[in-house]
């Protein structure tokens, strides 16, 4: 679903025209221009954009946790093109249990960390990725803290006595 | 945070005792070595003096904030911001305001707004202070650390005087500023500006000329600058490297595009290049506190949204009205609209970055802060490998990061 006065837009355009079904949903609020971009195509948009629509920075990587949708993980990419002044953001869904979405690392090396992240604080395992391992988070940690089902104390009283 | 077993297993040593060359070491390094500024870890592999590896762990600092916020209320959330990059409270309290201002379409009066710039721009003062004493401490400089900190000192007194607090100032609040400025502000702010131009002139008569100082930092940290875009680095190391980046200037914000003042760039991309950037950032934070006194507008501090700005004392004791949205304030908070924004805002190590998600209520649906220290750790590796060991510190140092910015 993408608004009429959305299609002008010449982002919008060159992606549809090179990806007619990419986009799933697009608008522009508070002056930001969101793109939701299916998960299929998500690796693929991302390289054009940067590639042919100099987006050459990868902003960050973030999730938001929609339960009890389903899927209920977004995953939210900033973006910016240093040559044009200009910034977009673009989400996907990560659908399927665990919730898995492909890595946008080898488009942007600086996914790595941002993805390793989403992973340890939403449960999202980024398919290709070269090293998906918590980050923040102990190894022996249970549960993903920023989904919003987890307790804001934990399920456990200390983890400082495990292996 | 991972087993150093995972890590250590490739320490190739029997690889390179085959080949009868030299042999291969694992040395770990951190989290409590002082050079790392923090608790970073980082796993180095070396081949004699060379780095060949080396694997930066972070989140020993990791306290949740992000999970912290989305309990409190929006306006609550502000003394958590400052938790996270401490050596720049205000450049985050500054990014979190804007962001959730965004969201409520809410104009801040021009004295709130000039008043913040001057303030930020201190900031970004007492932020380089602290990296260039710790960064020259590192290579071998001492007594440039006490200097730096006698000034930043003079900052945090500054930071006292106008809201009570010497670090985790929360100065910044939605819809304006926690207090009007002090009486007397002008007079600490001219003693300032008077003072420090010619305390930078002494700092960089200790360091810019020194031939120890220019041998241990010239040449040493290169990273190219596409290897840098590709890793998110923000901040100074980009403009180190001659592409002139500022949010300041790109995407201005809190009236920035009223103030004159240069992105400085150098092309050299080492950490004498990142010196001298920073340095001169420290001028021109010099020529934006003095526009903004001069131009400082007067009038209101706060927005004129008395369901998001308490009342004024006086008001509460004699209008109704006042004391029940002073309740409610304090009571419930505000309601923000649904809607999500990204706001940017240049801090002293980078681009930060706050990203507010609200889905209607008087609490965050979600707060994501994206710091620079985060994005410019990921640079390490790529700096670190195939220079020597005792380059690494000089190049962990040009980085300039904060660990409780990176792991939140």
């Amino acid at each position: 679903m993408i608004p009429e006065e959305l299609n002008q837009d010449p982002i919008v355009a060159a992606i549809r025209e090179r990806f007619p079904d990419a986009i799933q949903e697009a608008r522009r609020d508070l002056g930001e221009l969101t793109l939701i971009i299916a998960p299929g195509h998500l690796v693929e948009v991302c390289r054009f954009l940067k590639r042919e629509q100099t987006f050459v920075r990868l902003s960050s990587v973030t999730g938001v946790d929609w339960m009890p949708r389903t899927p209920r993980l977004e995953v939210v990419y900033h973006i910016e093109s240093v040559a044009r002044k200009q910034r977009l953001r673009l989400k996907a869904w990560a659908g399927g249990e665990p919730p898995a979405i492909d890595s946008v690392t080898p488009v942007w090396r600086g996914a790595d960390w941002y993805e390793r992240e989403v992973f340890d604080l939403f449960g999202v395992v980024f398919r290709n990725h070269p090293d998906m391992r918590r980050i923040m988070m102990p190894d022996t940690w249970e549960g993903h803290p920023l989904r919003k089902d987890f307790p804001v104390h934990g399920y456990k009283y200390s983890y400082a006595d495990e292996e | 945070m991972a087993d150093i077993d995972t890590l250590t297993e490739n320490a190739g040593e029997t690889a390179a005792a085959e080949a009868g060359t030299t042999r291969k070491m694992t040395l770990n390094m951190g989290p409590q070595h002082p050079s790392t500024h923090g608790v970073l870890r980082i796993v180095l592999e070396l081949d004699g003096e060379t780095i060949t590896r080396a694997k930066p762990e972070i989140g020993f600092l990791h306290t949740g904030i992000e999970k912290q916020a989305e309990t409190r209320t929006w306006q609550q959330v502000v003394p958590l911001t400052d938790r996270t990059d401490y050596l720049a409270n205000l450049s985050n309290n500054l990014g979190y305001v804007l962001a959730v201002e965004k969201l409520l379409q809410m104009e801040v009066p021009p004295r709130a707004q000039f008043m913040r710039v001057m303030l930020t721009e201190i900031t970004r003062i007492n932020s380089h202070l602290v990296w260039l004493g710790t960064s020259a401490l590192d290579v071998g400089a001492m007594s440039v650390f006490f200097y730096c900190f006698r000034e930043r000192e003079e900052i945090l007194r500054l930071f006292e005087f106008f809201s009570g607090q010497r670090l985790m100032t929360s100065y910044f609040r939605i819809g304006g500023l926690a207090l009007d400025a002090p009486r007397g502000w002008r007079k600490w702010i001219e003693k300032f500006l008077d003072v420090m131009p010619s305390r930078i002139d002494m700092l960089e008569g200790l360091l810019t000329e020194n031939i120890i100082f220019k041998q241990r930092t010239q040449g040493v940290g290169y990273i190219s600058l596409d290897d840098m875009l590709d890793l998110s680095v923000t901040g100074p190391m980009l403009r180190a490297a001659g592409l002139k980046v500022d949010a300041r200037k790109d995407y201005p914000y809190s009236s920035y595009d009223k103030f004159q003042f240069e992105v400085p760039t150098r092309t050299e991309n080492d950490v004498y290049a990142r010196y001298l950037v920073r340095m001169a950032e420290m001028r021109e934070s010099l020529k934006i506190i003095r526009q903004a006194l001069d131009g400082m507008p007067e009038g209101p501090y706060t927005a004129d949204a008395q369901n998001v700005v308490l009342p004024d004392r006086e008001k509460m004791k004699t209008q109704m009205e006042a004391l029940i949205y002073h309740f409610k304030i304090v009571s419930e908070g505000f309601r923000v609209p649904p809607g999500e924004a990204y706001q940017v805002v240049e801090s002293p190590r980078g681009e930060l970055a706050y990203y507010v998600v609200s889905d209607g209520t008087s609490k965050p649906y979600r707060v994501f802060m994206r710091t620079p220290s985060f994005g410019n750790l990921q640079a390490l590796e790529t700096m670190f490998v195939g220079f020597p060991i005792a380059d690494s510190i000089a190049s962990l140092g040009s980085m300039d990061f904060v660990l409780g910015d990176t792991d939140r």
